[in-house]
């Protein structure tokens, strides 16, 4: 058996896969903070509820009217995205002129909210959700068996992400979003209607989340409680890229989950905690994160 | 970025002369007075054991309130030092065979030490950023305590005894604890007031009120920030300590985050910024909670409900409303700054 530092390659290569799958969630999830944040100061913490949120919305969708896997991948994010509209539209713009605080405060009820009535109806066990049948089964790498649905998805969120950046980055609608994030009256007085685009950028950021949670469902079981210690942990991630670039919390996301999965092999005890020793030292060298552009 | 003066600064009339740091308006005096009162007979009326839980949680939000309400930093990991003080007291009094005195002063040094390494990385970054950073790195404490060896994990620290305080008061008899923890209770909340009634606590305020403006003046806002962190902490401590001693264990529950929340909500619902605000706010939660408990309205909704109600439409906390009110000003308590 090859060894690297006295570790089986096969160990390594195979925590570094695990890592990397926890780094497509922290990628997806930290992008849609990002997002958020970026335009409308807020930082969302019912992002992890909305996550959760929507893996559940995947399980009863099958469970009650038979919608599969694939439908729900579609699906999914549009409900969740729609039920943040709203959110945004009744209550969360009132908080825009007021410090930022308020934002993450009322978000923190919102989870707080959403996360209690799931656990009230459906109690805090995981509920199995079955990996689609086109996706089932797996390969032999020659040095790891990888599960079919695992490849598929590093692959599709890695799509995913570029795709939302290129949303932002290369489209018009997204000349107009960084535009707005920018100074938002200009924008106002040129005739777009900023009101509902932050709508929107609420909407996509919810909708993302709840994408991760369809995707998530079959390989974590669906549970109440799976957002609520992830979004701590993407927090960090948040705070380690710094919210200045899109491209940033993508690459920061897939970083800390490999650091992650490494940790496992050679010390894990502190695979728990290591994103947030990483977050303590990038502060102390580079405070406004990796990429962040404020000092 | 992190100005709370819209909530914490209702509306003075102009033409009253600003009386010096430190004074008490007289309707003030008479409601502490009576509050205090009304404490120290209040172990014959109803059940001690809320009472003292009832204490621990409004010193907790007290001591919160000094960060967020006069400094102007939202702390989301203050569980932290609760929690991290309940496991340092039990720890000494069960392990070491302290005396409680001495194990709630562990707990609270440690709180302290625990205060100033959390503080000095969190306060490199502001506002939303600063609030991140605490809720991190207390989740990080968190998994220390699931996995280091002296809280026993899951199970928590058990069967604490309340020992003798100086040697020769049983603290197994339920009202000399109330009594004890009273004690500390108004000493904590007394300490959290002359900080905030100090020259200390007026460069506090003008970092949250303008940073930069303070910085200009000549203040090293890290370090005045910082200690503020580090006193807040300590007196979070103390009352994780007692609550330790009280429920005789200390288990994960005080260290997660959900904690930090709640401590949160209390400070929110009584009043941001105001000397009574938390103790009342950390009394109707507690309260809640207990009478919610025999109920079977699960309490994480309800509790996310007042959150977001709070912050839509409350945004003063109930005391705070009622400084703004023409009561308030009638009765001259009006909140000055």
């Amino acid at each position: 058996m090859i060894m690297i530092f006295g570790i089986p390659v096969q160990a390594l290569l195979g925590q570094l896969l695990i890592g990397l799958i926890n780094g497509s969630f922290y990628a997806i999830l930290s992008l849609g903070l990002a997002i958020i944040f970026g335009l409308l100061r807020v930082i969302n913490f019912a992002h992890g509820a909305q996550y959760m949120l929507g893996a559940f919305v995947g399980y009863l969708m099958l469970q009650h009217l038979g919608i599969g896997y694939w439908p729900a991948l579609i699906l999914v994010p549009l409900v969740v995205g729609l039920s943040g509209a709203v959110v945004e539209r009744f209550a969360l713009r009132r908080l825009y002129d007021l410090d930022h605080l308020y934002g993450l405060l009322f978000t923190f009820g919102l989870a707080l909210l959403i996360e209690g009535t799931f656990r009230y109806f459906f109690g805090a066990s995981g509920q199995p959700y079955a990996t689609p049948a086109a996706l089932s089964g797996g390969n032999n790498l020659g040095f790891m068996y990888l599960p079919n649905y695992r490849g598929w998805v590093v692959v599709i969120s890695f799509i995913v992400c570029i795709a939302v950046w290129a949303l932002i980055e290369k489209t018009k609608l997204g000349a107009y979003l960084r535009a707005a994030t920018e100074n938002p009256k200009l924008v106002q007085a040129f005739g777009v209607n900023v009101p509902l685009l932050l709508t929107l950028t609420y909407a996509i950021g919810a909708g993302l989340a709840g994408f991760a949670g369809v995707l998530a469902a079959p390989i974590y079981q669906v549970s109440p409680l799976m957002g609520s210690n992830l979004i701590i942990v993407v927090f960090a991630v948040v705070v380690v890229g710094g919210m200045g670039s899109i491209m940033g919390a993508i690459v920061t996301g897939y970083l800390l989950g490999l650091m992650e999965g490494l940790t496992k092999v050679f010390y894990p005890e502190a695979s728990n905690i290591v994103i947030f020793v990483i977050m303590a030292i990038v502060l102390l060298i580079r405070p406004a994160g990796l990429f962040g552009k404020e000092a | 970025m992190t100005d709370l003066s819209d909530l914490s600064r209702p509306a003075a009339k102009p033409a009253r002369v600003p009386r010096a740091g430190g004074a008490v308006a007289p309707a003030q005096l008479a409601v502490i007075v009576a509050g205090v009162g009304l404490l120290c007979i209040a172990p014959f009326l109803l059940y001690p054991v809320f009472l003292m839980k009832l204490l621990c949680f409004a010193l907790f939000a007290s001591a919160f309130n000094l960060l967020l309400g006069y400094t102007g930093l939202l702390s989301f990991g203050h569980a932290a030092f609760f929690g991290g003080a309940a496991y340092f007291t039990a720890h000494s009094v069960k392990v070491w065979g302290l005396p409680p005195e001495l194990g709630v002063l562990v707990g609270v040094v440690g709180a302290a030490v625990l205060g100033l390494i959390m503080g000095a990385v969190a306060i490199r970054r502001q506002g939303i950023y600063f609030a991140m950073i605490t809720l991190a790195l207390s989740q990080m404490f968190f998994f220390f305590c699931l996995q280091a060896p002296f809280t026993h994990g899951e199970d928590g620290i058990q069967g604490v005894p309340r020992g003798h305080l100086l040697g020769f008061i049983s603290l197994e008899n339920s009202l000399n604890m109330y009594y004890f923890v009273l004690v500390m209770f108004v000493v904590g909340v007394f300490c959290g007031w002359r900080i905030v009634n100090s020259p200390f606590g007026n460069i506090l305020k003008s970092i949250r009120e303008n940073e930069a403006r303070a910085i200009s003046l000549g203040y090293s806002v890290q370090r005045y920030k910082l200690a503020a962190f580090v006193m807040s902490a300590a007196l979070a401590g103390l009352a994780g300590s007692l609550k330790a001693l009280v429920f005789q264990f200390a288990t994960l529950t005080d260290v997660a985050w959900q904690m930090s929340g709640e401590v949160i909500l209390m400070t929110l619902l009584g009043g941001i910024g105001t000397l009574l605000g938390p103790i009342i706010g950390g009394g109707l939660v507690v309260s809640l909670q207990n009478y919610l408990a025999t109920s079977d309205v699960p309490v994480n909704i309800l509790t996310g409900a007042i959150f977001m109600v709070c912050v839509l439409v409350f945004r003063r906390g109930i005391v705070g409303e009622i400084y703004a009110s023409r009561i308030g000003r009638a009765l001259g308590i009006t909140h000055r700054h």
